[in-house]
């Protein structure tokens, strides 16, 4: 099996000053990689920089499309980028109101990237968009109204929907549970864990809840001040640390 | 006081860069192209975009036409073709077929466009995306990268709200397969007219200073869906005053009791189908 | 020649605590442990000794830092240690089961798809998965009308016989089990037991930690000792 995503000692630079910094790791097709690490350690600064809304410093990121042609993310001319963010990538955003058009219904919001892709039957995007909000478990009723007119875990979900419309077959996602009461969190991650199960998608999520890594991730990277200190397999990593920093962390989870 | 003004009131420098900007305009037909906005002796949203085109392509051969919402007898029409008389020494006229330049706000005249002329837009709002996307820097770069799926979601949401596409006028064109245009708050009836044009059409937005053109003879096509196609509006009455049916037509109130009636927004057309219709 | 599943060699394992300024703690020490098909090994040992230690090893969920753990996976071994995540977690789908004593709840999900769920993974339909799950259930004599029911309010009897149906359902070639029958009562643990018997029947190894000496008797073919690594007495002072 032939990574999806290949990154290879990536830094990214505020100033003099490193946001993250040697990062290598290989993402696998299928697989769901968390990155987690308190505020400040870096991690949502390389989430941006994998998904080339930032640009990176130094290193090396290939990406493999769906024809297994390698795209190089550092260098990739921005029509490519933005191609491959419409077709072959998603990016759900902690506040919905970032990754949704909120003046819009959810039916517009699902289509979005289907007409961007050049759909054009008002018919078939109503029919697809009201399947995908089922898939997501909100009635398909709802297709009209607006997201500002849902609540923030139905928010989270209409996200996921404009996301996954598409097939795409990598999905960044930053801490998509961040907003969300605990009750709410249960049932969106449930529905994630189910969704990446049926359709195999990859998927590199940032968060700082390490319920929410060992719930959903194959595969943790841990991260403090910028750099990766630990990455492995997510049971690996939560029930047998080996970093200073990692046994801190794990040690410090309350139990309910 | 007597103040000499420049011919065409612009000066030549400022005339120069305009042409500039109309024929790049011109080169890449859509493509919004910024210029210096100069101030004029009028506000903006009053066509400041359109007479500074307008100035800097008129000579004093050419016979000036002036039309507001199709008429040729409101204020601002009649002030604009006044200006014109006096700072370009310019003929004017009410008749479509007889001018040179046509400078519109809201309509393209019913009567057909020829060869050689040249149709100069006010436009208020030429970004079609800004209802949808605020960010300038966002919009040039859906526009460099073709990115138009935007523009569909709000036609969705028409369909969605109301059932078909209630976009009456302002409707976005595409103009030679290429740039997502605003053809200007024309009514869609008019948008028909904008496709394989034989006249060139210039338009100008004063306040958020930027040109554009569609060039004669170019593809203009109205965006809709393949299960909602574009249509344009049509009325069950005809003309109160010349019985036309094929024009666009306003509804204007007659009395306190709710009394109506339908008449040509082009009053040159009109006037010239009801001579028509006395001989 | 008998044909081997699990082929673990020269394991060795050391706990460093750095919120204990450093303190290392030798678990396992030059471990080794064959189990082939159809054989089920009883890890046995003093509290402390590494039974449970070694078996989340054989997991790859504790990483060694020395040996190798070979674990045939469909046509050949795998090195648990050296392999990367992405292999383990192939593994562990098609070849390798771990049955815990508790439940790691997942939120919101019935106990019937929790049960369902490895079936799911390895292919089949989510109706024929749940038809099989809830003979599963039924046999572990979970009432009908708590299959809907997330199992996080069950009572530890029920979870831990949800979390043995989730980890027996799939007939992985390998089984670990840690204290499978820990909480149960008598005619659970029969149940239990008949289940373990019943894997090894179809050629799994099975490789577990029993507290109860009459279950252990009743399935291990085999006891191995995990051997004391040379810590003890330190470990001792220290936690004294």
């Amino acid at each position: 099996m032939t990574p999806i995503l290949s990154v290879r000692q990536v830094a990214k630079r505020y100033g003099q000053r490193y946001g993250c910094r040697e990062v290598s790791f290989d993402l696998y097709p299928g697989e769901v990689l968390c990155i987690v690490g308190e505020s400040g350690s870096g991690k949502s600064t390389l989430l941006s920089t994998l998904a080339g809304k930032l640009a990176a410093d130094e290193g090396e990121v290939t990406f493999r499309d769906v024809n297994g042609t390698e795209h190089d993310l550092l260098t990739l001319a921005e029509a490519d980028r933005r191609r491959l963010a419409r077709t072959e990538w998603g990016f759900v955003t902690q506040h919905a109101r970032d990754g949704l058009r909120m003046n819009v219904s959810a039916g517009a919001n699902v289509s979005e990237r289907l007409m961007a892709l050049g759909q054009r039957h008002y018919g078939e995007l109503r029919a697809t968009a009201g399947e995908w909000l089922e898939k997501v478990e909100i009635s398909a009723e709802r297709l009209d109204d607006r997201p500002s007119q849902f609540s923030g875990g139905m928010q989270q979900r209409l996200q996921i929907a404009r996301n996954l419309v598409t097939k795409p077959r990598l999905v960044f996602m930053d801490e998509p549970t961040g907003g969300l009461d605990v009750s709410v969190q249960a049932r969106f991650l449930d529905l994630l864990r189910r969704l990446v199960h049926e359709t195999g998608i990859a998927v590199i999520m940032v968060t700082h809840d390490l319920g929410v890594a060992r719930l959903l991730a194959h595969r943790t990277l841990v991260m403090q001040q910028g750099r990766v200190v630990e990455a492995g397999l997510t049971d690996q990593i939560l029930d047998d640390p080996q970093h200073p920093y990692t046994q801190l962390l794990v040690s410090s989870i309350l139990q309910a | 006081m007597n103040i000499e003004y420049n011919y065409g009131f612009l000066d030549e420098n400022t005339k120069r860069m305009l042409r500039r900007g109309l024929l790049k305009a011109v080169a890449i037909p859509g493509y919004q192209v910024p210029f210096g906005s100069r101030e004029m002796p009028l506000p903006y949203g009053w066509g400041t975009g359109g007479i500074q085109v307008t100035a800097s392509i008129i000579g004093s051969d050419d016979t000036l036409k002036v039309i507001d919402q199709g008429a040729d007898d409101t204020t601002n029409a009649v002030n604009i073709r006044r200006f014109f008389g006096r700072v370009a020494e310019v003929a004017t006229t009410e008749k479509t077929s007889e001018a040179t330049v046509i400078q519109t706000r809201h309509r393209i005249p019913e009567t057909a466009l020829k060869s050689g002329q040249i149709m100069v837009f006010q436009v208020p709002e030429p970004e079609p995306l800004r209802t949808l996307e605020a960010s300038e820097v966002e919009t040039r770069q859906l526009h460099a990268h073709q990115e138009y799926g935007l523009m569909h979601v709000k036609l969705y949401e028409d369909i969605a709200r109301y059932g078909h596409i209630a976009t009456s006028y302002d409707y976005p064109v595409m103009v030679n397969g290429r740039y997502l245009t605003s053809p200007s708050p024309i009514p869609k009836f008019d948008n028909p007219k904008l496709h394989q044009s034989p006249a060139l059409l210039l338009f100008g937005a004063g306040r958020e200073k930027r040109l554009y053109a569609i060039p004669p003879y170019t593809d203009v096509e109205s965006l809709a869906f393949d299960d909602h196609p574009f249509d344009v509006q049509t009325w069950d009455s005809h003309c109160a005053l010349c019985g036309s049916t094929e024009s666009y037509l306003d509804e204007i109130i007659t009395d306190d009791a709710g009394s109506r009636m339908f008449v040509c927004s082009d009053t040159d057309y009109c006037a010239t189908h009801q001579q028509e219709a006395k001989q | 020649m008998t044909t081997l599943l699990i082929d673990a060699q020269n394991v060795s394992k050391t706990f460093v605590l750095h919120q204990q300024d450093g303190l290392a703690l030798p678990v396992l020490d030059d471990v080794s442990l064959q189990v082939a098909v159809g054989e089920c090994v009883a890890l046995v040992g003093p509290s402390g000794a590494g039974k449970s230690t070694f078996l989340k090893a054989l997991y790859a969920n504790y990483l060694v830092q020395a040996g190798t753990i070979g674990i045939f996976h469909r046509e050949g071994w795998v090195d648990m240690v050296a392999a990367l995540p992405h292999q383990i977690v192939e593994v562990r789908r098609h070849t390798l089961g771990y049955v815990s004593q508790f439940l790691r709840v997942i939120p919101r999900v019935s106990a019937l798809d929790i049960v369902a769920e490895p079936l799911v993974e390895w292919g089949e339909s989510l109706e024929a998965a749940r038809t099989v799950a809830g003979t599963w259930l039924a046999r572990l004599n979970i009432h009908e009308r708590l299959w809907s029911l997330p199992p996080a309010t069950f009572s530890g009897g029920e979870q831990q016989r949800v979390n043995i149906a989730r980890g027996m359902i799939a007939p992985r070639p390998i089984l670990l089990l840690d204290e499978p029958t820990a909480s149960l009562d008598a005619a659970n643990r029969a149940v239990v037991i008949e289940l373990m018997r019943e894997a090894k029947a179809r050629g799994a190894a099975l490789v577990g930690i029993f507290h109860d000496e009459a279950t252990r008797d009743t399935v291990a073919d085999r006891l191995f000792t995990v051997p004391l690594a040379r810590r003890l007495d330190t470990a001792k002072e220290l936690t004294a």
